[in-house]
């Protein structure tokens, strides 16, 4: 996972000029018939923000993202863009666009006049020339005169992104728009959007259902699940301390082990799993007493062929190797550790290979990258959904 | 596929074997063989009468002879004759038709607009409105007609309801006026509007609409903006198929018309071929109306026409 090297770099120079508006979800639900596709939603993404909406599919979060276009409308609660009431606007009468999945470029319409359609909508006199310049920042002014079929996935979801960007609203709304490209282009175009929202300042709301995505794009992100939000928070924060088994699983991989709390000291929770002791940090738990699962994310983890020698502040386990698999930069393990289950981590292709199938192993990591969650929790929530 | 090398001394040699080339000939002949019905029929029933009502249009009545008696001649002066007497007629048919087309598609978009895009989650109403739309190509051409007759007729329930509100005097007619000629037509070649547009609009993607609102289109503007140009070869289709036929129909003027201001050439013709044994006559305002009727077409295709069509 590629988390957190962006970190610094992405921080604009200056600060983002403020075009964008707050956007308020307030109580938000929506029922399609019987079935309830967002329940009871609050949400507050401030101006400016590149916001990203993050679930598998069936979630609700396309359909959050159509309310808030006006595509859709709510069956209760209240959208507030920049503190005006709007939920009862039609679509053509906010100062929101989206770009779609699918495009949605006018087909019997060149790319300059698809660029143009907002603006001249809006009586916009300058229409030609802002769609003109729109078209010069995604680099695609020398193709203004060919039709959208003529042009490549990546070049169409530019026209898509152009025609969305130079009306210059208040929230922009992204619906998967790189969900047809291939992994390169994609890459590119992640690196490409997230430029243009710190030029421009607009308050973006990505939705997608590509954990990577979402974190190498956005400010803040939102993971949702069945119609809620599960948690809410920078991605880094959300990667390192997820505080339900559904974001800890979805995010990123996570290895959870149910345990008893059998102490507290120091400001760490003792707690007991499968005959051995595992110490959190009492903030970084949901639960502090009773049943809970325990949570450590495989890159956490250091794999040993030799007991390691007792060292404070660090948990332990010892396990069978029971799968290896090559990746290229990583080879990847999965340790059957008695009374607990399957625990993977990796280590990095660095010359010999740590261990071998069949290998008895310990493992170790540092107590404060655990993490504790709930007992109730369902320890395989959110694994291989997208 | 192609398995021709250049030989060192410059010479294409064709590597395939004597039985494959037999293979690919005897495959090239199979599409000629294919053609030769179609066309057979086509010359038959197509250029062959052409051919004939072109000769025909050309005959002379010779001095003295009986009626239906006519020579093999050169005679464009019949061209003359039938267009100097005609004109008004052919002029008039035109103008039904354009009315009748137009009228057709201002029905006929919304109809066609609604089963196919507003009713598109509702599949059984959407079968049964195409149904319905259909259904009247079950009964005779001619029956419908006569229906109309019956309904525009002075006794009829609209004559005395218009008569009662004023709208046509007391001593108005509906049947045997150009206004019941021209329902007649609107309402008999409705479907050939309706059908070709319902195509196109079938094939919309609704979420063009979407974007269109997204980007400040009212749903007034989405409509002129996106959805009539792109259903505009539906339009273009159905607006040919409505106005060929017209023009040279006879049936609606006949039954639902009057002999003073409402004869299309149709009857025009039918009456020189059948009543007055006028042959040559008869040819040539069949050639005349035939060739106007590629010359209109024509012009409206390159003012109008999608690349598809030419």
């Amino acid at each position: 996972m590629s988390t957190n090297t962006a970190e610094t770099s992405r921080k604009p120079t200056v600060p983002p000029r403020s075009e964008g508006a707050d956007l308020e979800l307030k109580g938000i639900t929506k029922r399609f018939a019987e079935f309830i596709a967002v329940k009871d939603l609050d949400l507050t993404v401030p101006s400016g923000t590149f916001f990203a909406l993050l679930g598998p599919s069936g979630c609700g979060k396309s359909t959050t993202l159509r309310m808030i276009a006006g595509l859709d409308a709510p069956s209760e609660g209240e959208i507030l863009i920049g503190g005006k009431n709007v939920t009862s606007l039609p679509s053509h009468q906010r100062e929101v666009n989206t770009v779609f999945q699918s495009y949605a470029l006018f087909p019997h319409m060149t790319v300059l006049e698809n660029v143009a359609f907002g603006l001249k909508r809006k009586k916009d006199k300058q229409a030609m020339e802002k769609a003109r310049e729109g078209l010069k920042m995604v680099e695609l002014d020398h193709l203004a005169n060919r039709r959208p079929e003529q042009l490549s996935g990546g070049q169409q979801q530019r026209v898509a992104l152009a025609r969305a960007l130079v009306n210059r609203p208040q929230v922009l709304l992204l619906d998967e728009p790189l969900g047809a490209l291939d992994m390169k282009l994609r890459r590119q175009m992640q690196f490409e959007l997230k430029a243009i929202q710190t030029e421009v300042g607009l308050t973006f709301i990505h939705v997608t259902h590509d954990q990577e995505e979402a974190m190498t794009m956005a400010d803040v992100v939102a993971v949702m699940n069945e119609g809620r939000i599960e948690q809410m928070g920078a991605p880094r924060d959300l990667y390192e301390l997820p505080k339900t088994a559904f974001v800890a699983n979805f995010l990123g991989k996570s290895n959870l082990m149910r345990a008893q709390v059998v102490g507290q000291q120091e400001g760490l929770i003792e707690a007991q799993t499968a005959g051995c002791k595992v110490l959190i940090p009492v903030e970084r738990a949901v639960q502090h007493e009773g049943d809970i699962v325990i949570g450590v994310r495989p890159e956490k983890l250091h794999l040993h062929r030799e007991a390691p020698q007792e060292s404070t502040g660090y948990n332990e386990l010892s396990g069978q190797v029971i799968d290896v698999s090559f990746t290229g930069t990583t080879t990847e393990y999965l340790i059957e550790v008695p009374g607990i289950g399957r625990i993977g981590t990796f280590s990095q292709n660095r010359g010999q290979q740590p261990a071998q199938m069949g290998d008895t192993v310990y493992l170790s990591w540092d107590s404060a990258h655990s993490f504790g969650l709930a007992g109730d929790e369902v320890v395989d929530a959110g694994v291989d959904q997208t | 596929m192609s398995k021709m090398v250049m030989t060192n001394k410059g010479k294409i040699a064709d590597l395939r074997s004597a039985d494959e080339i037999k293979a690919e000939r005897r495959k090239g002949r199979t599409g000629v063989y294919l053609v030769v019905p179609g066309m057979l029929v086509l010359f038959l029933f197509f250029a062959l009468p052409v051919i004939v009502l072109l000769s025909m249009s050309l005959y002379a009545r010779p001095e003295g002879a009986e009626i239906g008696e006519f020579v093999p001649a050169l005679e464009f002066g019949n061209y003359v004759t039938v267009l100097s007497a005609y004109w008004s007629e052919l002029v008039r048919s035109f103008g039904f038709a354009l009315i009748a087309t137009v009228l057709a598609l201002l029905i006929g978009y919304p109809m066609a607009y609604l089963v196919a895009v507003r009713l598109r989650q509702h599949g059984l109403l959407q079968g049964i409105l195409l149904v319905l739309l259909i259904a009247p190509f079950f009964s005779s051409f001619i029956l419908r007609t006569q229906a109309w007759k019956q309904i525009l007729a002075d006794e009829g329930w609209v004559a005395q309801t218009l008569k009662l509100i004023a709208v046509l005097p007391a001593d108005g007619h509906l049947t045997a006026t150009p206004f019941a000629v021209v329902a007649g037509l609107t309402y008999n070649f409705l479907p050939f509007m309706v059908l070709p547009i319902y195509a196109n609009l079938g094939r919309l993607d609704t979420r063009l609409l979407e974007a269109s609102g997204d980007l400040y289109a009212s749903p007034v503007t989405s409509f002129f903006k996106v959805t009539l140009p792109l259903s505009a070869p539906g339009v273009f289709a159905g607006t040919l198929l409505t106005f060929i036929p017209a023009a040279g129909d006879y049936v609606n003027a006949a039954l639902l018309g009057n002999n003073r201001n409402t004869t299309m050439i149709g009857q025009v013709i039918d009456s020189r071929f059948f009543k007055v044994i006028d042959y040559p006559g008869a040819a040539a305002l069949s050639f005349v109306l035939m060739l106007s009727i590629l010359i209109l077409v024509t012009l409206y295709i390159r003012r109008f026409g999608t690349k598809e069509l030419m």
